[in-house]
């Protein structure tokens, strides 16, 4: 469903990715570790369209597209989600407004009716109970004045809403205690289907033991530097990131 | 003498009314000062940033007494009185709730005259367009509640002005007894005839302990000049919550002055400007702390699109006795074009050494990082930026009181960011 070729992205004229290449199937779950700097957030935001990161060479093809040739709102609309590391906050927007206008938009490009609002309501009702946030986030601005366990339960909200088929979840584990972690990893885990795939980007192997990969691969300076199954995350816990640098020259 | 602007026509008009004659000489006074006032040019300070050129070369004329004229604006689901103020001109008012009442200038006795005249001289700022209130407004009103009256009705004031080349002058004095409450309205529209000059003047007083909720809304299109002021003064422990809508029009400038001179008195003034197009939209205000124990908070906010252009001048004063005075004032604006233009001014004169006070002015665009998150979740470019826009004015009207209003007022400045793409706003509304 995703084949990555050679992909090389600058952010501000600095080389970030250089010869990145990686392809998932259909229901696979691909962790992504490296040391920071490594480029992991970059290939996140270069895969969404973000503005800002060039892309200098490669291709990226997604369900037999080009991805890259792509807005942004059309690879969410297409079946791309990122879930970012920091949610914004959109003060005056509601969430309930938010939701309603991102899964409309998603539903209309792929042909089917937007839901109607009371529908709609009700749905977000549920999805809400489901990630463990109260109904009345629906009504606050987006993000605003949200923890960072509420943000990232928001952003698993709205997968669950858009039913993506490629969830790329950047550092969703970061600023997370253990309690807030456990509920989005079950939420993504109630996610994990045949037809839909995700790539975990983590610093850390402790995200790892809830949502459990079948294959783990370490990004070390802008490519992947070694891939394995399961296993390798807990050598990369047990050594570190120093030996990748040592072992990759 | 005011050359640039010609009212030649309309001093005949106004030679040729029948008033009584301590009106006559009244306004005549206002006419004098008005030839006395020079044209506001950039050199004159409070009209810098603010070009008057689209009101010169013009045969200002007086309205002619109307008929039938344009609805103005109706609310919906709302049991307020509505009161029409057609051309300046106070329509049959109808039943007034209990403890309200309605004079007229022209018909009153010597005694209301002259607390009357001394509430209006009380608000006057002399600026050239004050004087020109004064001598050509065909009557003024005094809008009373007794003491200790809590009018459950809000009341709408729905000054209208139809006509083509007209100055349209009104004033009104809302006063409110001790321990009074009242909601107010003033919506301002404008025909499709022609070019206007609507020369508005609301002067408040609030007795102590008085509340009032009001809104002062600038809602005229077209071909539309607005200027005029709104001053207030607030009595012990009175508290007022004022918000103000400008948009649309070629040129709208309001003075809102409020003073402290009760202690204890509460002030919440808000606003929000959306000049589009080539529009100009200025607003000037002034709080003045002048005993101790008040309070103030003001936030602006305002939308700057194509080649508009906003003004605001915001100015707090604590007088030298005005301790434990806490004042706030926040003003944020958005530009969406790099032509768009805001000149923006905070000013905080304190004389007094124990008090808390703070404000901030910022110009910003959109925010690229907000934009993509929109569009990262499939909401297409053009809906983020008008979703956003108007998140950015959205979260003042959250905080009306009035549900009515906020539902007059959503579709009304959501569909200014969209063009009238309604598919832009539908999430909105």
């Amino acid at each position: 469903m995703l084949s990555i070729k050679d992909l090389h992205a600058n952010v501000e004229e600095k080389s970030i990715l250089k010869g990145l290449s990686l392809d998932i199937k259909p229901g696979e779950v691909h962790a992504i570790m490296g040391p920071n700097g490594a480029g992991k957030s970059t290939l996140g935001n270069v895969l969404a369209g973000r503005e800002g990161y060039s892309v200098t060479g490669g291709s990226v093809q997604f369900n037999n597209e080009a991805l890259l040739d792509l807005d942004a709102e059309e690879r969410a609309r297409k079946g791309l989600f990122l879930a970012f590391q920091y949610p914004v906050e959109i003060p005056g927007v509601s969430n309930m407004e938010f939701l309603k206008a991102s899964v409309d938009a998603v539903r209309e490009a792929n042909g089917q009716e937007p839901y109607s609002s009371v529908d709609f309501i009700k749905l977000a009702r549920e999805k809400c109970k489901a990630v463990n946030l109260p109904a009345d986030f629906l009504k606050r601005g987006v993000n605003e004045g949200f923890s960072g366990g509420e943000k990232k339960r928001n952003e698993l909200l709205q997968m669950m809403l858009l039913e993506p088929t490629l969830c790329i979840l950047d550092e969703t584990d970061s600023g997370l205690d253990i309690d807030a972690l456990q509920v989005v990893a079950d939420g993504v885990n109630a996610l994990r289907s045949p037809e839909r795939s995700f790539i975990v980007v983590t610093h850390y192997q402790r995200l790892l033991d809830y949502i459990v990969p079948d294959y783990v691969h370490v990004l070390a300076d802008g490519k992947i530097v070694k891939s394995g199954g399961k296993e390798l995350a807990l050598e990369l816990e047990k050594d570190g990131y120093r030996w990748i640098a040592g072992e990759s020259a | 003498m005011s050359d640039a602007m010609n009212i030649a026509k309309a001093v005949s008009k106004q030679e040729a009314w029948s008033r009584p004659q301590w009106l006559q000489q009244w306004q005549q006074a206002g006419l004098d000062r008005f030839r006395e006032t020079p044209w506001p040019t950039r050199k004159t300070e409070h009209w810098k940033y603010t070009p008057l050129k689209s009101l010169t070369g013009i045969d200002w004329s007086l309205p002619e007494p109307k008929t039938s004229v344009a609805d103005g604006i109706r609310f919906d689901d709302w049991n307020a009185i509505r009161l029409n103020i057609v051309n300046g001109e106070l329509q049959n008012p109808g039943d007034l709730p209990t403890g309200v009442s309605l004079v007229r200038l022209s018909e009153c006795n010597q005694e209301q005259a002259e607390r009357f005249l001394a509430a209006l001289e009380a608000s006057r700022n002399d600026f050239l367009f004050d004087t020109a209130n004064q001598a050509f407004i065909q009557d003024a009103y005094w809008l009373n509640v007794d003491p200790n009256t809590q009018v459950q009705q809000a009341l709408h004031l729905n000054y209208v002005t139809d006509g083509d080349d007209v100055l349209s002058s009104s004033q009104i004095w809302i006063n409110l007894g001790v321990g009074a409450q009242v909601t107010v309205v003033e919506t301002f529209s404008a025909g499709e005839q022609g070019r206007c000059l609507v020369n508005a003047n609301t002067a408040i007083t609030l007795a102590d302990n008085a509340r009032m909720t009001h809104y002062h809304l600038m809602l005229e299109e077209g071909d539309a000049h607005h200027i005029g002021r709104v001053t207030a003064e607030l009595q012990r422990s009175a508290y007022l919550d004022s918000f103000h809508v400008g948009i649309g029009g070629v040129l709208k400038r309001k003075d809102i002055r409020v003073r402290h001179c009760g202690e204890g008195a509460e002030l919440r003034l808000n606003g929000v400007y959306l000049p589009k197009g080539a529009e100009i939209i200025d607003y000037h205000t002034c709080i003045e702390h002048e005993v101790p124990h008040c309070t103030s908070e003001e936030i602006f906010r305002g939308i700057i699109s194509d080649s508009a252009k906003a003004v605001f001048n915001g100015r707090i004063h604590i007088h030298k006795d005005a301790q434990k005075s806490l004042a706030e004032m926040n003003n944020r604006n958005l530009l969406l074009s790099d032509q768009a233009e805001i000149d923006t001014k905070p000013e905080l004169e304190i004389y007094a050494d124990d008090v808390k006070c703070a404000h901030g002015a910022t110009i910003a665009r959109l925010d690229d990082t907000q934009l993509f998150y929109f569009q990262a979740r499939g909401i297409s470019r053009a809906e983020a930026e008008v979703m956003l826009s108007f998140g950015f004015i959205n979260e003042l009207l959250d905080s009306l009181q009035d549900e009515a209003v906020q539902n007059l007022l959503r579709p009304l400045l959501a569909t200014l960011f969209a063009h009238q793409r309604s598919e832009l706003t539908r999430h909105l509304l």
